[in-house]
């Protein structure tokens, strides 16, 4: 390990070791064993590994750790608060939006993204902003429909 | 055998011409009886009432290879907490069956399905299972663990009305609790065995509740794992850590079929941390973590040799050209009904020509495998649906007792067909043993796309003629090399001659989704509509003209009426699709429009009528039907692989285009309850008719028939 960064993690303060060219994403799943976060591409292209960096949608696996010196970081484990599920997390399980549950924590994490800049997006609006993230059981009506109940539900996100 | 029935719904006439698809990418390894797992598990297991069932004369027992033990078929524990603990070989690949088998325990059982939990595709507990694949996780393992929990419910009323000293007719069983409504008197079930440990083998033979009167079973029951995978707590095979665990990497060839020349492992033996294991052509390292394992193979100079090999240019002409006995999992074979030639002879024949690329499952999970050696006993955890071909592949490996292997499938992060091979268990495994701590292996995207297998390429050959009333009077269908499931009419046609032909392939080729089925739904629905034009008959109503199939028509009818094939608007394109395959009957029907001057191909909307008898779950079923829909959307439109010389061209999910939330059109399952017939498995066939209601749909919109899958990459051609 080539040295270390300090950053938030869902709200915790945390220094973490990181190897050189490191990925934030393997630097979650192999120093922290935090593996919430998927890895399905390594190019930014599924979406699988998407957490939030200040609030951001961000591919985890194609950026540095040492980008995210600094940063708050929320990833899917973060999203849980007191026991009690987010909307989305919610919303996912209520309208049967996964199967396989590979990509569900990108895909929630996009959707929460998307939901707090727009809280009341269209169809077309969803379509758009999760059209990074791939769902290879073909869950793509169920998840909007989860995005489109919260958004309807006017639930805080 | 249970293969062969589904195979024989649409050949019967000569059963047994065809091989059965196995979906296995080679032949079954040699089984050693591991008598040691029943023993253990027994051993292992606690205080209770433990019901293993027994195979009788079930016609699934067949399906079990050569010597397989086929004794066993799954087993319950009903702990003293009334805690009940199903033990089964077969696996959750995101196909629900985690939730619907637990639904069948919990209908029997009359318990609730909070109190339920299965153990599913660990080689040490659950009994063996050949692999879940083939849709027959539903029809066997269903009726199976239906008898076992009836059987398991009539021994706690047998218990209960000895210790009350009672007529046992009277009591009754519910909400995990026996009741005696006459006394009032009621214990939870698992207080039934005082303490002790009661083993009770039943035979397959138990009469079930019938779906009618399903309580549990029928309904939409939510996904049990829902709550840990929306928490990003469930951990994947790729997310298993070990204490001491190291990550690993292969260095891989510079092409397909390419052996060692020499390689230079010195600068990535220099690495910190870095251990190279070399072994023949075998090279891989171990490292802290992953990236510098993926920095140590990439330091690693190799140079290799290859024989020339055809490209996806030329594939389909070679496959034509390159006949081979066997595919990998099936021979070739033929069958005749009447005479077809006297009527070609005759009239003029309609030949047209189909063609197939190989595409890749690209689940979203990569293979990954973690594996531990301790005091000569291997542990593996992988995401495959064939644990228990996973463990021969590595008692075959390591030359050690199949007792000695341990394989535990976490639910895996989607299969598809594409995760019946072991070897990223074989590499972590190696790893494992020479290092001597436990390693991890996680393929990459690219890995997966190249070193993974594919579905097969096909070329499918079609010569018909249909009469001036719409009757068809011969039909020969030759397929090369996707595979002979599906590959018979289920038209009422006299005249047939139906042959596979397996080919060799250049590309390592296996099991996909509703495989062979769907090259041969798509040439043959395509070939149809052809048909039915050369006759100016609609192709709804020529259909229906030569089907006979009651249940098949039924889906034809229930499709056409949801889409409103009788209010199709002009400028947009309609097309239609039906067939039965797996116990599954349907149709489905396609509204698609033509956006642009790349007159790129748009689908509006996708309907498809399903039966596939008593429906367990109509939520799931429902997803599952969808699913496919949208999965099926890639392999009909866009997905191919493009390849040359042994090298892979487009083995990034950059570069291979998979249905994206942009390309959703509307999907709508139209759900056929059959509670008088068997259920049937239905992960995969909603997949099988895309393509060809799609090319259907391109060719009303058009006028251009497009033959090949994928459809339309770049847009139909002008």
């Amino acid at each position: 390990m080539a040295g270390t960064i300090t950053l938030t993690i869902n709200g915790s303060s945390r220094t973490v070791p990181v190897a050189p060219g490191q990925s934030l994403l393997i630097m979650l799943h192999d120093n922290l064993d935090m593996t919430g976060a998927k890895y399905g591409c390594g190019e930014g292209v599924c979406g699988a590994c998407t957490v939030l960096m200040d609030g951001e949608v961000t591919r985890s696996c194609i950026t540095p750790a040492e980008m995210a010196a600094g940063k708050s970081i929320t990833t899917i484990e973060g999203l849980e608060q007191n026991g009690k599920l987010h909307p989305l997390q919610a919303a996912f399980m209520e309208n049967g939006a996964l199967q396989c549950g590979y990509c569900t924590s990108g895909m929630i994490m996009s959707g929460v993204a998307l939901l707090r800049k727009t809280p009341h997006p269209t169809d077309a609006e969803i379509v758009r902003f999760m059209d990074g993230n791939v769902c290879r059981c073909g869950l793509h009506p169920h998840i909007i429909r989860a995005i489109r109940q919260v958004s309807e539900g006017g639930e805080h996100v | 055998m249970s293969e062969r029935a589904f195979h024989s719904t649409l050949i019967e006439a000569d059963e047994g011409c065809f091989e059965p698809e196995r979906y296995e990418l080679r032949s079954e390894p040699g089984f050693q009886p591991c008598e040691m797992s029943r023993r253990a598990f027994l051993q292992t297991v606690g205080v209770g009432l433990v019901v293993v069932l027994a195979l009788g004369e079930s016609p699934a027992a067949d399906a079990a290879p050569r010597g397989a033990p086929q004794e066993i078929g799954a087993w319950i524990h009903i702990d003293e907490n009334s805690r009940i603990t199903v033990f089964t070989g077969k696996v959750e690949v995101g196909q629900g069956i985690r939730t619907s088998l637990a639904q069948a325990v919990a209908e029997e059982l009359r318990a609730p399905m909070s109190s339920i939990e299965l153990v599913m595709g660990d080689t040490d507990l659950t009994p063996y299972d050949m692999g879940t694949f083939g849709s027959r996780s539903t029809p066997d393992m269903g009726s199976r663990l239906q008898k076992a929990a009836a059987a398991a419910r009539e021994l706690l009323r047998d218990l209960a009305a000895a210790q009350w000293k009672v007529d046992r007719t009277r009591l009754v069983v519910r909400d995990g609790k026996v009741t005696d409504p006459v006394t009032g008197a009621s214990t939870p079930i698992g207080k039934l065995t005082r303490g002790e440990k009661l083993v009770k083998t039943i035979l397959d033979t138990v009469p079930t509740t019938p779906a009618a009167r399903w309580t549990i079973e029928g309904t939409s029951v939510p996904r049990v794992t829902g709550h840990e995978m929306v928490t990003g707590k469930h951990r994947y095979a790729s997310n298993i850590m070990r204490p001491g665990m190291l990550h690993g990497s292969v260095l891989r060839a510079d092409r397909l079929n390419a052996s060692l020349v020499n390689a230079d492992t010195t600068a990535a033996a220099a690495m910190p941390g870095v251990t190279v294991v070399r072994d023949g052509d075998f090279i891989g390292v171990t490292a802290p973590d992953t990236t510098t394992a993926a920095d140590a193979v990439a330091a690693i100079k190799s140079e290799w040799k290859a024989p020339p090999q055809p490209s996806s240019t030329t594939i389909y002409d070679y496959l034509k050209t390159h006949s081979a006995e066997s595919s990998g999992w099936e021979r070739g074979g033929a069958r005749e009904t009447g005479s077809v030639d006297p009527v070609f002879a005759a009239g003029k024949p309609l030949k047209a020509t189909y063609t197939i690329a190989y595409i890749a499952h690209t689940p979203m999970e990569p293979r990954a495998a973690v594996a531990e050696w301790s005091n000569g006993k291997l542990t593996v955890w992988t995401g495959t649906q064939r644990p228990f071909g996973v463990r021969s592949e590595l008692a075959t490996t390591f030359q050690i007792p199949e007792e000695q292997v341990h394989v535990i499938m976490p639910d895996t992060g989607g299969g598809y067909g594409g995760k019946h091979t072991g070897e990223v268990a074989v590499e972590a495994a190696r790893l494992a043993k020479a290092v001597g701590k436990p390693v991890k292996v996680r393929w990459t995207r690219e890995e997966e796309f190249t070193w993974a297998y594919f579905r097969p390429a096909g070329v499918i050959d079609v010569t018909s003629v249909a009469a001036p009333d719409g009757s068809i009077t011969a039909w020969e269908f030759h397929n090369y090399n996707s595979g002979s499931s599906g590959i018979g009419p289920p038209y009422d046609i006299p005249n047939q001659r139906i042959e596979f032909h397996p080919a060799k392939s250049p590309l390592r080729q296996g099991s996909y989704r509703a495989l062979a089925a769907s090259a041969n739904h798509f040439a043959r629905e395509s070939h149809i509509d052809e048909l039915a034009h050369s006759v100016k008959m609609d192709p709804l109503k020529f259909r229906l003209r030569n089907l006979k199939d009651e249940r098949l028509l039924a889906a034809v009818n229930a499709g056409a009426d949801h889409f409103g094939w009788d209010k199709r608007t002009p400028g947009l394109g309609y097309g239609m699709a039906c067939g039965t395959e797996k116990g599954s009957f349907l149709s489905t029907f396609a509204e698609v429009g033509i956006e642009g001057p790349a007159r790129r191909v748009r689908v509006h909307r996708l309907v498809t009528a399903f039966d596939c008898g008593a429906i367990v779950n109509p939520a799931e079923l429902r997803s599952q039907i969808e699913g496919a829909a949208m999965m099926g959307l890639g392999g009909a439109l866009f997905e191919a692989m493009r390849f040359e010389n042994g090298k892979i061209l487009n083995g990034r999910l950059s570069e291979y285009r998979v249905p994206r939330f942009s390309d959703m059109p509307s999907i709508e399952a139209v759900l056929i309850d059959r509670k008088d017939q068997p259920s049937a498995g239905a992960g995969e066939t909603g997949l099988m008719l895309i393509p060809a209601a799609i090319g259907n749909a391109i060719f009303n919109a058009t006028g251009v028939r497009l033959r090949s899958m994928p459809l339309a990459p770049k847009g139909v051609p002008a």
